[in-house]
């Protein structure tokens, strides 16, 4: 079972990101479950979102202590929110930043990744909408799961052209993340 | 005893566990649905005022309301008059439902209602756990807990079938786990409509409010005859037992899904530890369990399905050869120092010859996080107990003795 953790602000869609992931793996094949870090939904403040992934049906209700990924949709957050908590040594943290991953010096063994993820969303949605390019980052650094399932649950959740335009920044992101591995 | 279900993962897909719920009740033709939101029960209803709108629950109903004592007393009537009746609380909106809690059960109105179970105030906490149910659990409604969405969108249809069944006709409702559940995405099969309307005939009760036919619900009783309106709701309550685990069964020969009727096992063969609980807290336990047998702890687990009626019998078969049995609640009997679950438990078990040891943890309050490990450290207590007696009968768990 791999477990995920979303770190953003309220209002930037992180339990949309984590229920889109569910979705997403579900589609693949995966067993899936996403939930948000309940009764925190006040804009601007930090939340958190989680989502399991496993090949067997998931039983665990507990919140996620140990992740294998840490998803952190906003860079500010790391000056009041220990991001990397739990964090396995094997995992992977992907941050939204133009800086290099190296920039950040957090207290784990885990890999840091950086992807200008709002950059991608102003170039192609025209919003500084960041949980979609996420995933699809997420998608690429990880190998966790296929790109195109992401999109599907997304065109599925936002039809249209909103649907359309996430879709090519979630594929712009997974391609910048998977030629980094 | 648990059948085996084999879930169909062609069919399966990743929703909301408030709106599987919804969704399960749209397939049972409610006439009328009244409910007042409030959190973590809201997205049910907004879900059902959109099947609404979109014109999804034909012949139905949706009565807005101000309060929840309002909502419940609107199905009253709509419930007399032969309506299939649908609400949704929780917390503060149920214990503000009590005096009509008895006054649907008291006139025989089959109402099904799902409760997300939250904490009660003060101090106010809108985060699950089930001190909102429990504490109606005297007023005659069948009290049913789901571990699982898929569990808790198939109850529903099993509710108004229990229900409404003549030889019961007492209300049902259906618990899940405040936000635990109801905010959960996760897949399942929603309920399937085809299969349901051969499941669920439509609800034509014996007696009804009708001005060709005028009848009273609910009138004055004397001590004449009082107490024989309250035998007979006792008997009705004993049917139930039967038709939980009837109704358990026929949904699983019609859909092949099976979560228990009254109660369900796990790994209990051979167990001498029980673990026995209720709702989403049985999926980590499971996950407890496989990780201690493989460490050759001999553990199992009874899930108590049904709270009201109690299952006495179908505990009693379960734990009779056991060497401890360990009791989690998620509530607490303020003055009794124990959950009820723990209490019912002892109270069955006093009078026969079944001599084992129950200890009780109250855990899981106000939404604090029931982890693997907390599970872990209770069945070492257990082994404990195996070894040398009860120590500590009932307690807290996970208590922040710094901040008392």
């Amino acid at each position: 079972m791999k477990e995920i953790r979303i770190h953003g602000r309220g209002g930037q869609g992180s339990v949309t990101a984590a229920e889109l992931l569910a979705v997403a793996a579900f589609a693949d094949g995966k067993f899936s479950q996403a939930f948000p870090a309940f009764g925190v939904e006040r804009r601007g403040a930090p939340v958190q979102a989680f989502t399991r992934i496993s090949d067997a049906p998931i039983r665990l209700r507990s919140q996620i202590y140990k992740p294998d990924y840490v998803i952190v949709q906003d860079p500010t957050l790391l000056e009041s929110v220990d991001v990397a908590s739990g964090l396995k040594d094997d995992g992977t943290l992907i941050i939204n930043s133009d800086f290099d991953p190296e920039t950040f010096k957090l207290d784990t063994k885990a890999k840091i990744m950086t992807v200008n993820a709002t950059k991608i969303a102003l170039d192609i949605i025209g919003m500084p909408i960041v949980n979609t390019v996420l995933l699809g980052a997420f998608a690429g650094a990880t190998g966790e799961i296929r790109p195109e399932s992401i999109m599907g649950a997304v065109r599925e959740r936002f039809p249209g052209k909103v649907g359309e335009r996430n879709a090519q920044a979630i594929m712009k992101a997974y391609e910048m993340m998977e030629g980094q591995k | 005893m648990a059948r085996e279900t084999k879930m169909d993962k062609q069919k399966m897909v990743v929703v909301e566990g408030s709106y599987a719920v919804a969704n399960a009740v749209r397939v049972c033709k409610p006439n009328v649905i009244s409910a007042y939101p409030i959190t973590p029960q809201t997205h049910i209803v907004e879900e059902l005022s959109k099947f609404m709108a979109d014109g999804e629950i034909p012949n139905c109903e949706y009565i807005n309301v101000e309060s929840e004592f309002s909502a419940l007393s609107a199905l009253v009537g709509s419930s007399a008059v032969g309506a299939r009746s649908y609400s949704a609380t929780t917390s503060q909106g149920l214990e503000l439902m009590h005096e009509v809690l008895f006054n649907v059960a008291g006139m025989r109105l089959p109402i099904v209602m799902t409760v997300a179970n939250r904490a009660v105030s003060a101090p106010i906490n809108i985060w699950n756990d089930h001190q909102d149910s429990i504490s109606q659990r005297d007023t005659g409604w069948i009290q049913l807990y789901a571990e699982n969405i898929q569990e808790v969108s198939d109850m529903t249809a099993q509710a108004f079938k229990i229900s409404e069944d003549r030889d019961v006709m007492m209300p049902c409702m259906t618990c899940m786990d405040g936000f635990i559940l109801s905010h959960v995405y996760e897949p399942l099969v929603l309920l399937e409509q085809e299969i349901t309307d051969e499941f669920l005939p439509p609800f034509r009760p014996e007696r009804i409010l009708d001005s060709k036919n005028p009848l009273t619900f609910g009138a004055f009783a004397d001590p004449n005859i009082y107490t024989e309106f309250r035998y007979q709701q006792e008997r009705a309550m004993q049917n139930a037992l039967k038709k939980i685990e009837d109704t358990a069964n026929e949904f699983y020969d019609m859909y092949g899904r099976h979560f228990g009727g009254l109660i369900d096992e796990y790994r209990t063969e051979d167990a001498d530890i029980i673990i026995m609980a209720m709702g989403s807290i049985i999926g980590t336990i499971k996950d407890v369990i496989d990780r201690l047998r493989e460490r050759n702890v001999k553990v199992g687990l009874l899930k108590v399905r049904a709270f009201r009626p109690f299952p006495a019998e179908a505990i009693m078969n379960v734990i009779r050869d056991v060497k401890v049995v360990v009791v989690l609640d998620k509530n607490i009997s303020l003055g009794m120092n124990a959950g009820a679950l723990f209490i019912e438990t002892k109270s069955v078990l006093y009078n026969t010859d079944i001599d084992v040891p129950v200890i009780g943890y109250m855990m899981g309050q106000g939404g604090r996080d029931v982890p693997m490990s907390t599970i872990e450290k209770i069945i070492s207590d257990a082994e404990e107990v195996m070894r040398s007696g009860i120590k500590i009968e009932s307690q807290f768990t996970d208590l922040k003795e710094e901040l008392v």
